[in-house]
């Protein structure tokens, strides 16, 4: 071998050294532009051309402007997810305040009843409460049963059942946002401020609940995101008069098959929701929302701030000191626990009132059940139908974690090793398929595939699956290789081992566990998926949710109590097992 | 606690703060066992121990952010075992600072004014008159992360003295900071000290900087306290060998009393100090290295084998291994002559110099 080909290979693979890890991201990257970027906008542009005759029309706009049926709907949903958003912070907030507080051991444990709902499916859970709130539910045979009523109260199909279903979807969400933000508060600082001469009411107020602000504005910005694409809560547990946005997108497309129409609302839809990301990054700089610190606000707005939460501090040391006089000091301190088994009960009692329902021996959903028995798990498992169902989900949804898994964890190592300034906007892309409702992303999917020939094809929901798992398969990577130390690779180079040895025999066996919690974490999103499942099925390859929710549509019946209770059962379970993968790969 | 209340003498008037019978239990654990102490006003008292001793806690027990088993807190006077942190006259700085991050460094020290409610210019005067007494006037607008962590330190600092607490106390406040920094921090505490007159209570494992700052050391260990004294006393007269071993450097001769005036030792049968009190259960004899000379000037000596030397500018200290395989340490002037190692030395101290410890 010559010295001028040893060294053009040493120059080689030192180029190949610097460029590698950002080349990583490209499959990511390019798949992300084609079945994400490319649809969603696409779907935005259908909006502003004239079906006809191809030219650019704002036509559509014109017609929306031209009724207030739209607006009034967009307004609807405005509301509904704005009050999601603030019910959803002031249940949320005292339950991860009381989480942050526990001990380490005792918290892992208590955080599993707000992620075992936090994955639960929306369809189990909108179940759950239709059985609750029902005119024949659980809440009205109780209060009818024991003479408090005499007849049912209006509990659903009105703005009440949607908040009701909205708030319980939504406040895991919010808790898992504000714990990290809460974790990463110095308690000393509380004990500072008392030293300090604050009573406990101004130390929470003017330090604590301060500082955790940031996570609050995040909770809030995402949980308002996500309520403004929602559609399984309003059609189930709304009326006429809570129709959201989300809904009249399906019916445009699903219907009326008016693509332009539903454009122009997904438009108006990610419109609202990019604004809202705006005002966020005004005010708090939108880093916070990945647990970066929040910009300090200059001027009198700071010092308005800063006076307000000491009016609050004041306000709130008259309350505490009147509660305490009323049910004394040991009392006092039983309320934040008190509420927060509360919020636990709320967020977990729904979906397992399923449970017994699931083995009734009646053939209506009664509470409780006149008799026991398997019956409705026997016409379960009898329905070639569920069965089918059940098993193209099972296996979508291996095919989606095994996609979203080898992507995302791809992508974090890219990210993990360069430092490049682009980082921060491709960490942002691959994220953005959990900013952008839903529905938008499933429509745009739904309008490409229908011309490349892959609806009512297995290979299309994989792929949309894939879209909306690779953001969480990202995170749970990222964080894995965050606390990696990537001395040990440097290590492994220095003792002779290349890229690929050091790949396979370090980096891989040491984050192991991160990788099977993205694998299992991207499953149970495919699994549960139904935006998607709605239009790629196309009604023929018809997964678990997309059963439930045509079986949901046409009437309720106990083999849906049956059918949620094995989601429930399935979701949990591999929840479990990712956790303690996850922990077990950051300790 | 009898015994205290029958000596009425024992408590100064100008007492700052008395502890009595302060004792921390969590469940079987005992984190201090009753332990009683006085601070007179204006004095610098230091918490010396190792991790665990009770140091720690006996401060949280002060300043009330942990609620004590047993015993009273008396602060000026009055009994606070029962009041609130937030009530209690005290000022406490952390070891990590605990500054508040939103805060720049004028509002962090105006928040101690702000919650007594004091009139926005009288804050805003001794904010000023406490930033120009730590040097930091010119940062007063930044936020504590833009400083430094010896800048932070004396935003700290400021925090505590300028409300002036009946006590201050200190948490290992120099723990994060390098060694150049903490020496240079100390002396910026002593003028601090010095210039308030206020009561510290200052707790630190490091027992150079408890020799060089305080009045008085408290030393302690298992949770309860060893012994207490001025810097000289503990230094030159320790009770216990513990007390002996953890400040400074000693080489210590466990031994058996012959009932007379020597112990007997592994090394030999040393003469006592000539006032040495009776000894305990487990005398040991504490020599401290800048005792011992080379050769056998006196009676007491031992001989070894130089194993290690140690050149350290001003000083050379000399290990030498004992016929048993224990260390001993001599420490040796500039014009002394060093020895060699391996080579064979005879060591001795003046009986006097010498301290026979229980």
């Amino acid at each position: 071998m010559s010295m001028a080909a040893t060294s053009g290979t040493m120059r080689e693979r030192a180029r190949g050294f610097r460029f590698g890890a950002l080349w990583l991201a490209v499959p990511g990257l390019l798949f992300l532009a084609v079945f994400f970027a490319w649809p969603v906008a696409q779907l935005l542009g259908l909006s502003l051309f004239d079906p006809d005759s191809g030219k650019a029309s704002i036509a559509t706009y014109e017609r929306i402007a031209a009724t207030d049926v739209y607006l009034r709907v967009l307004g609807i949903t405005f509301r509904i997810a704005g009050y999601t958003a603030l019910y959803s912070l002031l249940i949320g907030y005292p339950l991860a305040y009381w989480l942050s507080r526990l001990p380490d051991l005792y918290r892992g444990r208590m955080l599993l009843f707000v992620m075992v709902p936090f994955w639960t499916s929306y369809l189990v859970k909108t179940f759950a409460w239709m059985i609750v709130l029902g005119r024949s539910g659980i809440i009205n045979s109780l209060a009818m049963g024991s003479g408090i009523v005499d007849q049912p109260l209006p509990l659903l199909h009105n703005e009440f059942g949607v908040m009701v279903g909205m708030v319980h979807a939504m406040v895991p969400l919010a808790v898992m946002t504000m714990l990290p933000v809460m974790a990463g508060i110095d308690r000393r600082l509380v004990q500072a401020a008392q030293t300090l001469g604050a009573s406990p009411a101004h130390a929470f107020w003017l330090i604590y609940f301060k500082l955790s602000l940031p996570g609050v504005a995040a909770a809030g910005l995402l949980v308002f995101i996500s309520s403004l694409g929602f559609f399984i809560v309003p059609a189930f547990l709304g009326g006429r008069r809570e129709t959201m946005l989300a809904q009249l997108i399906i019916t445009q497309v699903q219907e009326l098959l008016n693509w332009p129409f539903a454009g122009a609302l997904a438009a108006m839809m990610l419109a609202a929701a990019l604004v809202s990301c705006w005002v966020y990054d005004r005010v708090f700089g939108l880093s916070t929302v990945a647990g970066g610190s929040a910009q300090v606000g200059a001027g009198r707005i700071r010092d308005l701030g800063l006076a307000i939460l000491a009016q609050v501090a004041k306000l709130a040391g008259g309350v505490s000191a009147l509660m305490q006089g009323l049910i004394g000091r040991r009392g006092s301190a039983l309320v934040l626990p008190v509420f927060s088994w509360l919020a636990i009960a709320f967020l977990v009692l729904p979906t397992l009132l399923v449970i017994p329902l699931a083995f009734t021996s009646s053939q209506f959903l009664e509470f409780p059940p006149p008799g026991y028995g398997l019956s409705w798990f026997r016409t379960y498992f009898e329905s070639p139908l569920w069965i089918q169902a059940t098993i193209r989900s099972f296996l979508v949804a291996f095919a989606t974690a095994i996609a979203a898994t080898a992507i995302g964890g791809f992508t974090a190592l890219a990210l993990a090793n360069s430092r490049t300034r682009w980082s921060g906007l491709i960490f942002a892309f691959f994220l953005a398929p959990m900013i952008v409702p839903r529905i938008i992303i499933a429509v745009g999917l739904f309008y490409l595939f229908a011309r490349i020939g892959l609806v009512a094809t297995d290979l299309g929901l994989v792929i949309g699956h894939t879209v909306l798992a690779i953001p969480f398969t990202l995170v749970t990577m990222a964080a894995v290789l965050k606390g990696y130390d990537q001395r040990l690779d440097q290590a492994a180079a220095t003792l002779g081992a290349n890229r690929l040895r050091t790949l396979t025999g370090v980096t891989v066996p040491l984050v192991k566990g991160g990788l099977v919690a993205a694998f299992l974490f991207a499953f149970i999103t495919s699994f549960d998926e139904l935006s998607i499942a709605i239009f790629v099925s196309g009604g023929v390859k018809t997964t678990l949710p997309k059963q439930m929710w045509d079986d949901m549509i046409l009437q309720l019946n106990p083999t849906l109590a049956a059918v949620s209770v094995v989601v429930f059962i399935v979701v949990t379970l591999m929840l479990l097992v990712a956790e303690r993968f996850r922990s077990s790969s950051s300790s | 606690m009898t015994t205290t209340a029958a000596k009425p003498d024992a408590k100064p008037m100008q007492a700052k703060l008395v502890i009595e019978g302060l004792c921390k239990r969590y469940g079987a654990t005992t984190a201090l066992e009753p332990s009683s102490l006085s601070v007179a006003e204006g004095e610098f008292l230091t918490l010396l121990g190792p991790s665990g001793s009770g140091k720690t806690t006996l401060l949280q027990l002060i300043c009330g952010l942990v609620d004590a088993s047993e015993g009273r807190v008396v602060i000026d006077g009055r009994d606070q075992s029962r009041m609130p942190v937030h009530q209690r006259d005290i000022g406490l700085v952390f070891q990590h600072y605990a500054l508040f991050p939103h805060l720049t460094v004028t509002e962090n020290i105006a928040f101690p004014l702000k919650m007594r409610g004091r009139p926005a210019s009288e804050i805003a005067r001794r904010v000023a008159d406490t930033l120009a007494m730590v040097h930091l006037g010119h940062l007063a607008k930044r936020f504590p992360r833009e400083l430094s962590g010896g800048q932070q330190q004396r935003v700290a600092l400021a925090r505590c003295f300028v409300y002036q607490p009946s006590i201050i106390l200190m948490d290992e406040p120099l723990g994060a900071l390098d060694k150049k920094l903490r020496e240079h921090m100390q002396i910026e505490i002593k003028r601090l000290h010095r210039e308030s007159g206020a009561t510290i209570v200052y707790v630190t494992h490091d027992q150079e900087e408890a020799l060089a700052m305080s009045d008085r050391i408290c030393l302690m260990n298992h949770a309860k306290i060893e012994q207490l004294g001025t810097p000289r006393e503990i230094y030159e007269r320790p009770r216990t060998a513990f007390a002996a071993d953890f400040i400074g450097i000693s080489n210590i001769f466990r031994g058996r009393w012959d009932g007379n005036g020597s112990l007997e030792t592994a090394h030999g049968r040393f003469a006592l100090p000539v006032n040495a009190a009776s000894p305990g259960a487990e005398p040991a004899l504490v020599v401290r290295p800048e005792h011992l000379r080379l050769g056998a000037p006196d009676g007491n000596a031992v001989t070894g084998r130089v194993s290690e030397i140690v050149y350290a500018g001003s000083e050379t200290r000399v290990i030498a291994t004992l016929s048993d395989g224990a260390p001993l340490v001599l420490r040796l002037g500039p014009d002394d002559a060093v020895p060699a190692i391996h080579d064979q030395i005879v060591a001795g101290w003046a009986r006097d110099r010498a301290v026979l410890v229980a």
